[in-house]
């Protein structure tokens, strides 16, 4: 198979037919790289629904070279031969961007001070890099109660992005998934009519795959600022998943245990429940060694190696 | 006299009766498809009508037909849009309640067109009492052998079945109604692939609108070259207008394209003039989603020239001073309208009707609602029309599906001809009207 050559940012890169303009993207690395509230390469049919990651095609293919009439979801559309496609160097896309960063947060109750994601969100995120100084709104938000999802598991609807990644983690590594999207429009929201009623030994990612902080642990919420926590890598022997785990600790007591993120914020390997919420001491580990956070986000200030791909600890 | 298509016999007692229907003309274009015309010479004809669909965007069907992979081993589908929901457009129920036989004879024409032998008509939920005339209908045919194994011994199949919704607006967009038919929530795909490519059950599916499915006997029987001797420019046939608002004879009439748009509305044969004796102040002339255009700018263009009901002339300006024909839903306001509540009453249903799946639609829909709330209640800043037209601006062509643009357009244009009005409900902090 020949590889495609496509143009993203003025910056050339060759992928195989079938990669997304997303991936091709990914490919290339640094700024180029559009954001993803929903989209989540582990998850089949994820995307295209948050629209943040909306490119300009200024050239369809060496063959068509027209330009696409509106702005594509980079997620869900794949490269052509000669594609040309503008991301931070389009203003539309930019524009649209802003916007899209606006229609998020409309409804979000902006409570990062006591919001346990704050610090690895990536609304939080997008919102320092495409949100607006000041709000243009003072319309009343539309509220929720936070429920226990599951038995370990709280949601805080109000936070939601619906992004549809819990559900479709549900759907494509548990048996039976239980909760889903209900109603429709702004009044739509992920439920599961009875309360504690996501009952399955992998549930727990559901928590991991929110890119908001809708979905957190309870084993863990209000213990610590996750900027104050330190991560190590770690495994051990499961019979249920690979066991391979970040470990975030302080001192010597681990308060949270997670799945390997990469940089885009997406789990390496999906882990059990067991090792997530129940293997809480530091016997029960083996210890890897401190995990580099290659994130460009808060979690990745203070005690970390690099941030954003330039080193923070003095040479030696 | 006009032509007449899809009313011709309308007004014929118990016509959704297959004995009437029969005797009437009716399943010949079935007899004359499947005994002397092979499916490419039918999809031909259509091609030669020039017939554009009728649900609202107005693409040719001929070539909709043609994107279809005819070489595929999967089965292909044809799935009638039956889910009319958009506010000022109720054509579609006409035809099933009363003449639902010519829906089911285009149906099988349609079919045997595309090599389709399972078909469904996706028909919105409230339409109930149509469902249940539509099903005695097919039971008709089954019996009479037009429906089912090997008709008229042709040795062409075909089952038909209608299905209904549960009463969405969205399910009417083409790839949110597939997966609602196959049983799913009726959120709509992410396109490519189209459903020509990837419809119904991953087969290659064509979804069409009732009344181009409902045209197709009588391009059979006449011929597509007679059909498109009908009309204007690239206009061909007849359209179905369902005429509502402030006229005298509010109703569904059958118009050649072509027609000019001061007859319609003032002409005995049609909407019979503004009620009351009136002034004209503004018409939605395709159902809710087009944008609104002020009286000067629907009868005539801004080069001056009289603006026709067709495809071409209605747009001719694009949204600056033109709007689009759309499905047909001619909504008709006096100057005892106020634009900001009629607005208002668009905006909330799109807002109910946002399926939620993508964000600029969620959130855009319901904060242009509760905008306009506010202005109309008297409680509007100027800001607040400046933002209008600014989140109108984002919403359009940022979303999955066509819902966000029908939200947009709408706001937009209204701002656009009607600037003074939203003021003036601002500096008196209450409506006008």
């Amino acid at each position: 198979m020949p590889l495609l050559k496509v143009t993203i940012d003025n910056i050339e890169v060759e992928v195989e037919a079938g990669t997304t303009i997303m991936n091709a993207a990914r490919k290339i690395g640094g700024a180029v790289v559009p954001p993803a509230m929903c989209y989540y390469s582990k998850l089949e049919g994820s995307g295209g629904k948050c629209r943040t990651c909306l490119v300009k095609v200024a050239q369809g293919s060496a063959k068509d070279p027209r330009p696409m009439p509106k702005l594509v979801a980079s997620c869900r559309t794949m490269v052509q031969d000669g594609m040309v496609v503008q991301n931070i160097t389009s203003p539309e896309a930019m524009d649209s961007r802003q916007a899209i960063t606006e229609f998020l947060l409309l409804n979000h109750p902006l409570d990062c001070p006591v919001c346990d994601q704050a610090g690895e969100c990536h609304l939080q995120d997008l919102s320092y890099v495409h949100g607006l100084q000041e709000t243009r709104t003072d319309e009343e938000r539309r509220t929720f109660k936070p429920i226990d999802i599951g038995d370990k598991i709280k949601l805080n609807m109000n936070r939601c992005i619906l992004c549809y990644r819990c559900v479709m983690v549900a759907d494509q590594i548990t048996d039976k998934r239980v909760h889903g999207i209900l109603g429709r429009g702004d009044h739509s929201e992920i439920s599961t009519h009875i309360l504690k009623a996501v009952d399955n030994d992998f549930s727990g990612n559901m928590i991991d795959v929110c890119p908001v902080g809708a979905l957190t642990d309870n084993t863990f919420r209000f213990k610590s600022r996750v900027w104050f926590t330190k991560p190590f890598d770690a495994h051990r022997e499961c019979t249920k998943c690979s066991g391979k785990v970040v470990l975030w600790m302080k001192s010597n007591e681990v308060l949270r245990v997670t799945g390997r993120k990469d940089k885009y914020g997406e789990v390496e390997e999906f882990i059990c429940n067991d090792c997530r919420f129940d293997y809480k001491e530091l016997k029960d580990w083996t210890v890897e060694g401190p995990r580099t956070i290659e994130r460009h986000s808060v979690i990745s200030q203070n005690h970390y190696e690099t941030v954003a791909g330039i080193s923070v600890i003095a040479p030696k | 006299m006009a032509t007449k298509i899809l009313l011709n016999n309308i007004e014929v007692p118990g016509l959704a009766d297959f004995q009437v229907y029969r005797k009437l003309g009716g399943y010949t274009a079935v007899e004359k498809a499947l005994k002397t015309l092979t499916p490419d010479d039918v999809t031909e004809e259509v091609k030669k009508s020039g017939l554009k669909g009728r649900g609202g965007a107005g693409f040719p069907t001929g070539m909709k037909w043609s994107f279809i992979d005819k070489k595929s081993e999967k089965a292909k589908y044809l799935v009638c849009n039956y889910d009319e929901s958009e506010p000022g457009t109720f054509k579609d129920r006409h035809i099933g309640q009363l003449n639902p036989h010519q829906l089911i004879e285009g149906m099988i024409v349609g079919s045997y067109a595309l090599g389709a032998t399972t078909a469904y008509i996706y028909i919105r939920g409230e339409l109930f009492y149509v469902l249940r005339i539509i099903e005695k209908a097919i039971a008709e045919a089954y019996q009479n052998g037009f429906l089912g194994e090997n008709i008229l011994g042709s040795g062409y199949s075909l089952n038909l079945y209608c299905h209904p919704g549960a009463g969405a607006y969205i399910c009417g967009e083409e790839t949110a109604l597939l997966e609602s038919l196959e049983g799913k929530r009726g959120n709509p795909r992410i396109k490519p692939p189209f459903p020509a490519i990837v419809g119904l059950y991953g087969s290659p599916t064509v979804v069409n609108n009732v009344e181009t499915i409902a045209t197709l006997p009588w391009i059979v029987n006449n011929g597509g070259e007679s059909y498109a001797a009908i009309g204007v420019g690239n206009s061909k046939g007849t359209k179905l207008i369902s005429a509502c608002g402030h006229i005298n004879k509010p109703g569904i009439y059958e118009i050649e394209l072509g027609l000019p748009v001061e007859e319609f509305i003032f002409s005995d044969e049609y909407c019979g003039g503004i009620r009351n004796g009136n002034k004209l102040k503004a018409v939605v002339a395709g159902g809710s989603s087009v944008p609104i255009l002020p009286a000067d700018l629907i009868l005539k263009t801004a080069a001056g020239e009289p603006r026709l009901m067709s495809y071409e002339s209605l747009a001719e300006g694009g949204f600056q001073t033109g709007t689009m024909l759309g499905s047909g839903g001619f909504i008709v306001m006096d100057h005892t309208a106020c634009i900001v509540k009629n607005l208002l009453t668009f905006a909330r249903f799109y807002r109910h009707e946002s399926c939620g799946q993508c964000s600029p639609c969620r959130e855009g829909t319901s904060w242009m609602e509760k905008i306009l709330m506010r202005i109309e209640g008297g409680q509007g800043t100027m800001k607040d029309i400046d933002l209008l037209v600014d989140i109108a601006k984002h919403v359009e062509g940022n979303t999955i599906c066509p819902l966000g643009d029908a939200a947009a357009w709408p706001v937009a244009s209204a701002i656009r001809h009607f600037r003074e009005e939203f003021e003036e409900h601002v500096k008196l902090q209450k409506c006008p009207f």
